[in-house]
């Protein structure tokens, strides 16, 4: 167990992250050059393109170090963004210590410090990197001012390196051995393994990758997942290399897989403990969480003829995304099609993303919203996630909507503009404590819907990328709502419908109008776009038809040119979505939630 | 399977000019030389289709500028042609002339070889315009063009104005389509003016930053010419094409626009025969090469499946006054048009864009400026 280190890499967006892990595999050798591909850890194509891991990753690289002795450093990969935090913090409960990645032109920025308080939170050792001396704009000695003055700590403890280059390499790997500790546990203890991820072979089915904390683990074995007692038989255990390598066995602070015949990555719940089932722990390890979706959206086929392929691709889609869900749904203007569930818009995003391109479906997304409750005059309380279920309103006694608590990490600076956003975002119950010098956490008290909205991205923004920011539901709360309606002249599209707190409905109406005015193409009619609550008109748009768009000349040479470029706005058309006689692009379905600040 | 009662046209390019307008994109080179070779060369291209069309009703002379050949020359041409094709004796045989050429002498001498309608490029009667538009005419040559085709006695006549250059109101090109007007050409080609990528006044308006008519303007334009035309007595049968009467349409343009099978000879010209399409190299160079070289000079060729042709039949339908003949696609297609769209045409008849009458769906003038998105119904 003293030979193992565990880590992971921080850093901010871009400060080279990836590279520097594909630098590690490429010198430990784990792979050979001939198959190396650029940043292997960040193997799906979007989070290549979007530069954002969004699945966590792991690989076990051996290292003989300078003392002759033979390591091996488990570097567990975490995923970037908000609507993953949970997946980030167990990941980060699985290491010692991390590397944290800093740009030497770009200095600390934004996730640098978020990235370093989660570190900070779960007590892991930090050795800063100073990425990219070899740019000619790098300016070291202000980098390690910053290291002192925004994270206070020791800057002579820094090394540089260039992962481009390969400059510094070697001193990194050197200073995993030294400086990280080794995992404590002990292999004889009853198994305690902590699941920091899973995902989906269609060989094996769940792989599921987990960290050794207590205990043995060894094929054959039966164990047990504590947080739902469910039992399945090992069939195997191993390491990541860049393919999985069978092992005997794996014990107390080893990272690696183990397969034990489920089916699908939603029976395995990330952060929670695996156990024997004769020899159980005495309790799980801490910090596990039943991650729940909080934003809901109806995903519907362009074409009504793809519905059974939208079917299978979200089952297909399931098996690799725990946190996704999905029932079917129906809709007046858009046909039949499912009602999802995600953690949050960038995981609805990337959803909408991998099925279009995974699966080549053209879907529409309706507008996002959280669950409500509301308790009606008979004395029922009901959920409602989707607009079309709202009850009528004279109906409700009590409408409530869901509250979370937000945690924000910021710099002292900020605290003006974040607390404005907050309280624009009917945040309440605010609390401020200083954690060092300059640095401020705050908490506040919001609705989830406000923070669904745009909240996220105008964090981003104020604190200048600055800010980290997390999120916990905490309870309902009373508030003012309404169904808010979409209507195209005169037909509601109830895609487009929006439970929201009356003193919004007016603005968000007024912007859905403006953003649909953007996103419909103009047609020969008119086009009326209008915002309502029940019969109130609240906002209205008008898109102006075509007036004249024929061409002057069309004789022989023309014909061909011409039809091809009418075959090219067929096409366009063929993925938009009849409303009445209004075409309507799948773009303007999201635009409708997407911030006014962008 | 198309229209095949009606006979094929014969489009011949004549890619030489003097000087080259500055808005104009067809093929064609700033100079003469090569005419006589080319000649040689087209009587071999018109020989090689005797396999594929037997017959022709219209005869064509494009450009580029067909009057900078010498009456003999066009007496040539058209030699061959009746020489190896049947020549149906209707048939309706047009030269583009440019204002420039047109001496009283050379359209006599056109009339004796058997030319039977003459379309002068005027453009604008104003000579500011005019240079703008790299004319090497002027308004008075124009005016004095119209005068010989007449006394040349023909009665089958045409001219092409051009409309929306920078620095024209709509009242001043008002002022120009009266002028036309009033010298009564039984035919009047009215285009808006469009800038190609390739066209040097493109690049004019650019470094000057001036810009053409907004879609407004454009349509003010457009439903003005029209009106005003509509009101002096002529049939608006096409977007930007207008006739004294039924018989003094182009019969050879509207082949173009009915899927009629043409025959295009010389250098960027298009051929249809059998729902397929081809098109010669726009190299004059190049075509001569091929030609003497024993090859036909195609660049390219498509064939056109039937959702291709349906969408040609509607863009092309609804930019003529005749529009869409609904039995006639029934039997094309085996679809009902009609009861397809049903929903939409209902609608787009209902808010005036679209008449039916007799089985034909027409567009009405405010369906004609809009016929590119009507024909994504």
């Amino acid at each position: 167990m003293n030979n193992i280190r565990n880590f992971s890499i921080i850093a901010h967006i871009d400060h080279g992250k990836s590279t520097l892990a594909d630098r590690l595999i490429q010198y430990t050798g784990t792979c050979d050059e001939r198959n190396f591909q650029d940043q292997i850890l960040d193997n799906m194509d979007i989070e290549r393109e979007r530069g954002i891991t969004i699945k966590s990753n792991a690989i076990s690289l051996p290292y003989r170090a300078q003392d002759g002795k033979d390591y091996m450093l488990n570097l567990i990969d975490t995923p970037g963004h908000v609507d993953f935090s949970y997946e980030v913090s167990r990941s980060l409960a699985s290491c010692e210590g991390v590397l944290l990645v800093i740009d030497a032109a770009q200095g600390v920025q934004a996730q640098t410090l978020a990235n370093f308080y989660l570190a900070l939170e779960h007590n892991l050792e930090i050795i800063p990197v100073i990425n990219k001396i070899d740019l000619p704009s790098a300016d070291i000695e202000r980098v390690l001012e910053e290291i002192d003055s925004e994270l206070g700590i020791d800057p002579e403890i820094h090394i540089k390196c260039s992962a481009k280059e390969g400059i510094g390499i070697e001193e990194i790997l050197e200073a995993i051995v030294k400086r990280i500790p080794p995992p404590k546990g002990n292999p004889d203890q009853p198994l305690a393994a902590l699941i920091f991820d899973a995902h989906y072979d269609s060989f094996r089915g769940t792989i599921i990758h987990c960290r050794i904390f207590d205990g043995t683990v060894k094929s054959g074995d039966v164990i047990k997942f504590m947080s739902n007692d469910a039992i399945y038989r090992v069939e195997e255990v191993g390491h990541f290399k860049l393919t999985r390598v069978k092992r005997d066995k794996l014990s107390a602070g080893e990272v690696g897989y183990l397969i034990a015949g489920v089916k699908t990555v939603s029976d395995v719940r990330t952060g929670d403990t695996i156990t024997l089932q004769d020899r159980p722990c005495l309790q799980p390890l801490p910090g596990f969480k039943e991650i729940k979706p909080v934003v809901f959206a109806s995903i519907y086929p362009i074409a009504s003829d793809d519905y059974q392929d939208l079917a299978d691709s979200l089952e297909k889609y399931k098996l690799n995304d725990a946190s996704f869900i999905f029932e079917k749904d129906s809709s007046a203007a858009l046909g039949q099609g499912f009602r999802c569930g995600f953690l949050g818009l960038l995981h609805l995003d990337v959803v909408q993303e991998r099925l279009e391109r995974e699966f080549d479906l053209s879907i529409i997304l309706s507008v996002p919203s959280v669950r409500y409750r509301f308790t009606l005059k008979d004395g029922r309380t009901v959920y409602v996630d989707n607009p079309t279920h709202y009850p009528s309103p004279t109906e409700i006694l009590k409408s409530e909507e869901p509250y979370i608590r937000a945690n924000m990490m910021l710099p002292e600076r900020y605290l003006g503009a974040v607390m404005k956003l907050c309280m624009d975002k009917r945040g309440t119950n605010s609390n401020i404590s200083y954690t060092g010098p300059g640095r401020i956490e705050l908490s506040f008290e919001m609705p989830l819907a406000e923070v669904i909205y745009d909240f996220y991205d105008r964090f981003k923004s104020v604190t200048q990328g600055y800010g980290s920011f997390d999120y916990d539901l905490i309870d309902y709360r009373e508030s003012n709502l309404v169904l808010m309606d979409i209507l195209v002249n005169g037909e509601k599209v109830d895609a487009l419908s929006q439970i929201v707190h009356r003193d919004r409905a007016r603005s968000r109406a007024l912007l859905a109008c403006e953003r649909l005015k953007e996103e419909i193409p103009r047609q020969m009619f008119k086009i009326a776009i209008q915002g309502a609550i029940g019969s109130e008109i609240i906002a209205r748009s008008t898109i102006s038809p075509y007036r004249k768009d024929v061409t002057a000349k069309c004789y022989g040479g023309d014909i061909t040119r011409k039809r091809k470029l009418l075959e090219k706005q067929k096409a366009g058309k063929k993925r938009m979505k009849m409303i009445g006689s209004v075409s309507i692009p799948q773009s303007a379905f999201l635009a409708v939630l997407k911030s006014d600040t962008d | 399977m198309l229209m095949q009662n009606e006979k094929a046209g014969l489009y011949i390019h004549i890619p030489f000019c003097l000087s080259k307008c500055a808005y104009c994109s067809f093929y064609s080179l700033a100079s003469v030389g090569l005419i006589p070779e080319y000649i040689e060369a087209l009587k071999k291209e018109i020989h090689h289709y005797r396999e594929i069309f037997s017959e022709f009703d219209t005869i064509y002379f494009g450009g580029g500028t067909p009057s900078l050949l010498n009456p003999k020359q066009i007496k040539d041409i058209l030699s061959t042609i009746y020489q190896t094709y049947k020549i149906d004796p209707q048939s309706e045989i047009t030269l583009e002339i440019n204002p420039g050429d047109a001496s009283f002498e050379y359209l006599h001498a056109l009339r004796d070889i058997g030319i039977r309608r003459v379309n002068i490029g005027v453009q604008s009667f104003d000579d500011k315009l005019l240079k703008l538009l790299g004319r090497r005419h002027s308004g008075e040559d124009a005016l004095g063009s119209v005068d010989h085709v007449r006394k040349a006695g023909f009665e089958n006549w045409g001219m092409d104005m051009l409309y929306g250059v920078h620095g024209q109101s709509i009242k001043q090109w008002q002022k120009e389509l009266l002028n036309a007007v009033n010298l009564q050409p039984p035919h009047l080609s009215c285009y808006q003016l469009s800038l190609d990528p390739q066209v040097p006044l493109r690049r004019t308006y650019a470094s000057k930053g001036w810009l053409l008519p907004g879609e407004n303007k454009q349509r003010s334009f457009f439903f003005m010419t029209a009106e005003t035309l509509r009101e002096a007595g002529y049939m608006h049968y096409e977007v930007s094409n207008f006739a004294k009467g039924e018989f003094l349409q182009s019969k050879h343009n509207r082949k173009y626009w009915h899927h009629v099978p043409y025959l295009g000879v010389g250098p960027s010209a298009n051929s249809f025969f059998q729902n397929r399409r081809w098109w010669n190299k726009a190299d004059l160079k190049a075509y001569l090469q091929d030609i003497f070289n024993g090859i036909m000079p195609i660049l390219n060729r498509e064939k056109l499946d039937k959702e291709k042709l349906q969408l040609e039949t509607l863009f092309l339908g609804f930019r003529t006054q005749e529009g869409i003949d609904l039995w006639k696609y029934e039997k094309m297609f085996g679809t009902d048009l009609f009861q397809e769209k049903k929903t939409v045409i209902h609608s787009l008849i209902k808010k005036k864009f679209l008449v039916l009458e007799n089985g034909f769906l027409k567009p009405t003038l405010r369906g004609m400026a809009i016929a590119d998105s009507l024909a994504l119904i």
